[in-house]
């Protein structure tokens, strides 16, 4: 293998169990002339201890304003095979599932048109390619599209690529049908994905249950978070089989254990809302109380499950601190079937889209104006009716911002009368 | 048709989206999308779904860099091709999961895995503790205050055996940001590794009126400490670095105010989020060290620490309590105390709404 740049400290990263980078890039040097550059800048930046890439440039395919993300090294008198090296955003299929077959062609792209160097995935859910030059762009898209089938994901002030958790596909506990709904989202809205339209970055991220497996609730400005509303489903015979350690709880999450199971304190105790009780025989369960923490279903999935009257709850608004401090989203409707086509949801993600686009200041998350002009103004605009579902509580200061409208004779006094009644 | 360079509008295809969330789908899949009844967790890293039909999916969850190479992916594919009538998948925390319907290849294919060095470890499952899901950090971003690939491989290293066991009171979620920007999101972590910066901004104001908006640089400071200033003749703005809490949004609009600095630079950890809505509610992550310098190649103080709050933890929470549930009960004082960890006045927050996380009750533990 031919380095052309020494990387002592690098090479101490292909130590210990864990499976190291750099000895995967390592095996590319050879063939590409970018891996081996970039193999030198990291070690400089390992020396150094600051980044060695400079702002962004303004690159990508013709039509889109997203997808690409412009990348220059800022010593290419040192790393010219780095000088360019831009970010290449793919759209993956929903929850990740692949066929080698499309793998291997996506690796044929890659290495022929880029480093050979990618994120399996990047933070939103894409497909993140590392690494290429300006000229290659247009033919990497165009392979993309005509020869596997994908197209770019988002950057920039669009809707980002949409991404869900593995759903009906593999999960007993989804409630709404995740890949279907992301899908259909990214579909409908194509034009907001690849042309940026908006004050910032717009995220949507779908779970199919409250243990919100790709953190829909701590990072997407609109999440769709499966539940239900009747009664959780209850097998007794198998309940019986838990405590009588004929199954194993928390589907062997735990490992071996060597204690019993202690349905009273493992289930019925930790209930947030303690609405559950064990007589001995049988499991009640009181589901007008039940908050649906999915804690008793997962330590007992061969005994329980969700509800059949299943839909989503929609909360919007959550973000990472950039700018005015991290939010998680805030509950909008309780409530949702979201069945195909989506319309009621569309219909609310339209006007949410059309006051956010009109008030949103540059750079600023639905969140953030959503604080700014307050979550009364957003029900208003969006058309949604006040619901305690949607507090933690109500407010304990006495400022409330009235309406004229609700006050007999609007914000209007008669300071004549008032004088007459009252001297100065 | 291959690219025709001379005529880019020629054969265009746009917009088509991604792939149908079904093409790649195993039959198994197909045959019993919305029928699974239960799963079970054979051994860790090692999945069974059963569905209603009776049907069965093995999955195989390795741990992977998630900054790996198209060699690697072709590695995995030979793989799956092998043992999995070639069909897999990517978890949202960087694991490949080899889908396995016929249960005979179930063994061969983890006898194929361990036989693989250290490339594919199974595990990630359960009580564990999985995938650290990370940024891009001085392999390819332009903010970064540390590396990404480098430290999450040193503590990966670390935390292995939690890897491939169920010996945690629960599963410990691990998240890496390089920068306050949290491209990937660790405000909910378990714990968070975030690269901060402790300099103000230099301005260049050579280069400020040439590269930047000025205007947008003034309204990107979240604290107004950016003014318009004009500096011999040319227009730049002045920073006023007392009020500069380090966000780096500046940078970020105007490339010519660099903030990045080797002593500046390093880490903080986060202790107690989660997203999860099982037994409590989401929560946000909490300081529990604001600063570590960065340390290349292995980052030595960062993993140590990190240890210390999982043996901590470890040792102390009870049977289904995240990190974030055990502290809560026992209490912050006794957290610094358990994890040997030292309480400064970085930790008392200063900024807005700071006055909501003051103690106001006497409730509390000598």
């Amino acid at each position: 293998m031919t380095q052309k740049h020494a990387t002592p400290l690098l090479d101490e990263l292909e130590k210990g169990p864990w499976p190291s980078f750099v000895t995967d890039v390592k095996r590319r040097v050879d063939k590409s002339p970018m891996c081996n550059d970039w193999m030198g800048l990291m070690e400089m930046s390992f020396h150094d201890m600051e980044g060695h890439w400079k702002h962004g440039g303004i690159v990508g395919v013709f039509g889109y304003g997203g997808g690409v993300i412009g990348r220059y090294c800022d010593r290419p008198d040192m790393f010219p095979n780095v000088a360019h090296f831009h970010t290449v955003r793919v759209n993956q299929p929903c929850s990740k599932f692949y066929n080698t077959e499309i793998l291997r062609k996506l690796c044929d792209l890659w290495d022929d048109k880029g480093s050979g160097l990618l994120n399996m995935h990047g933070s939103t859910g894409d497909i993140i390619l590392l690494g290429t030059v300006t000229d290659q762009l247009e033919p990497i898209f165009y392979d993309l599209t005509h020869d596997l089938e994908m197209d770019l994901g988002g950057s920039g002030s669009n809707m980002r690529t949409p991404e869900g958790c593995i759903g009906k596909a593999r999960c007993q506990w989804s409630c709404i049908d995740t890949q279907d709904i992301i899908y259909d989202i990214t579909m409908e809205y194509q034009d907001a994905l690849h042309r940026p339209m908006f004050p910032y970055k717009f995220k949507f991220k779908s779970s199919g249950c409250p243990c919100d497996c790709v953190a829909a609730i701590a990072r997407a400005d609109c999440s769709i978070i499966g539940t239900w509303r009747d009664k959780i489903r209850i097998d007794q015979e198998a309940v019986r089989a838990y405590v009588g350690g004929e199954l194993i709880p928390q589907a062997g999450a735990q490992g071996a254990r060597k204690d019993a199971f202690d349905i009273k304190a493992e289930v019925i105790d930790l209930c947030p809302t303690k609405c559950m009780e064990w007589d001995g025989k049988a499991l009640k369960i009181w589901d007008e109380d039940c908050t649906r923490c999915m804690h008793c279903i997962r330590i007992m999935p061969r005994a329980l499950w969700p509800g059949v009257d299943t839909g989503a709850t929609i909360l919007v608004g959550a973000k990472a601190p950039i700018l005015d401090g991290a939010q998680l989203s805030s509950v909008v409707i309780p409530f949702l079937k979201m069945e195909p086509p989506y319309t009621e949801f569309k219909e609310f993600v339209e006007k949410m889209w059309d006051w956010w686009m009109e008030h949103g200041k540059n750079r600023e998350r639905l969140g953030e104006t959503i604080q700014r002009l307050t979550l009364r103004e957003f029900l208003k605009v969006c058309d949604l009716t006040p619901d305690p579902r949607m507090v933690n509580t109500p407010r304990f200061n006495p400022y409330i911002f009235y309406d004229p409208a609700e006050v007999p004779g609007g914000w209007e006094h008669d300071a004549k009368a008032y004088r007459e009644r009252h001297q100065a | 048709m291959p690219f025709d360079p001379n005529d880019m509008m020629k054969d265009r295809i746009t917009d088509i989206g991604p792939p149908k969330y079904d093409k790649y789908w195993p039959p198994v899949v197909k045959e019993n999308y919305g029928k699974w009844k239960y799963h079970e967790i054979l051994e860790p890293g090692v999945l069974v779904h059963v569905s209603e039909t009776g049907a069965e999916l093995y999955s195989v969850r390795v741990g992977a860099a998630r900054l790996i190479t198209v060699d690697l992916v072709r590695d995995i594919c030979d793989i799956a091709d092998k043992f999995c009538d070639g069909y897999l998948r990517w978890t949202t925390r960087n694991n490949v999961e080899f889908l396995v319907s016929d249960k005979s290849k179930l063994q061969p294919l983890l006898a194929e895995l361990k036989s693989r060095g250290n490339w594919f470890p199974v595990g990630g499952t359960g009580a564990s503790i999985t995938n650290i899901v990370h940024t891009q950090g001085w392999a390819h971003c332009h903010t970064p205050a540390i590396d990404a690939s480098g430290v999450v491989k040193a503590v990966m290293d670390e935390l292995f055996d939690y890897f491939g066991s169920h010996k945690l009171p629960a599963q410990v979620r691990i998240a890496l940001a390089c920068c306050l920007n949290m491209c990937g999101a660790v405000h909910c972590s378990d714990i968070a590794i975030l690269g901060v910066h402790r300099k103000p901004p230099f301005i260049e104001h050579d280069r400020v009126q040439n590269v930047c908006e000025i205007p947008l640089v003034i309204a990107a400071c979240p604290t107004f400490a950016i003014k318009p200033k004009k500096v011999d003749d040319k227009k730049s703005i002045e920073i006023n670095n007392d009020r500069c809490m380090f966000c780096g949004n500046c940078y970020t609009m105007c490339p010519a105010l660099p903030l990045a600095n080797d002593q500046g630079d390093g880490i903080a950890l986060w202790v107690g989020g989660k997203v999860s809505n099982v037994v409590s509610q989401p929560m946000f992550s909490k300081l529990a060290v604001p600063f570590i310098p960065n340390e290349p190649p292995r980052w030595p103080t960062t993993v140590k620490m990190i240890k210390q709050i999982v043996e901590a933890y470890a040792a102390g929470a009870r049977r289904y309590e995240r990190i974030g549930d055990w502290i809560n009960r026992i209490g912050w004082e006794r957290f610094f105390e358990r994890t040997d960890l030292e309480f400064r006045h970085e930790h008392i927050d200063d900024y807005r709404l700071a006055m909501t996380t003051w103690r106001t009750t006497t409730q509390f533990k000598f």
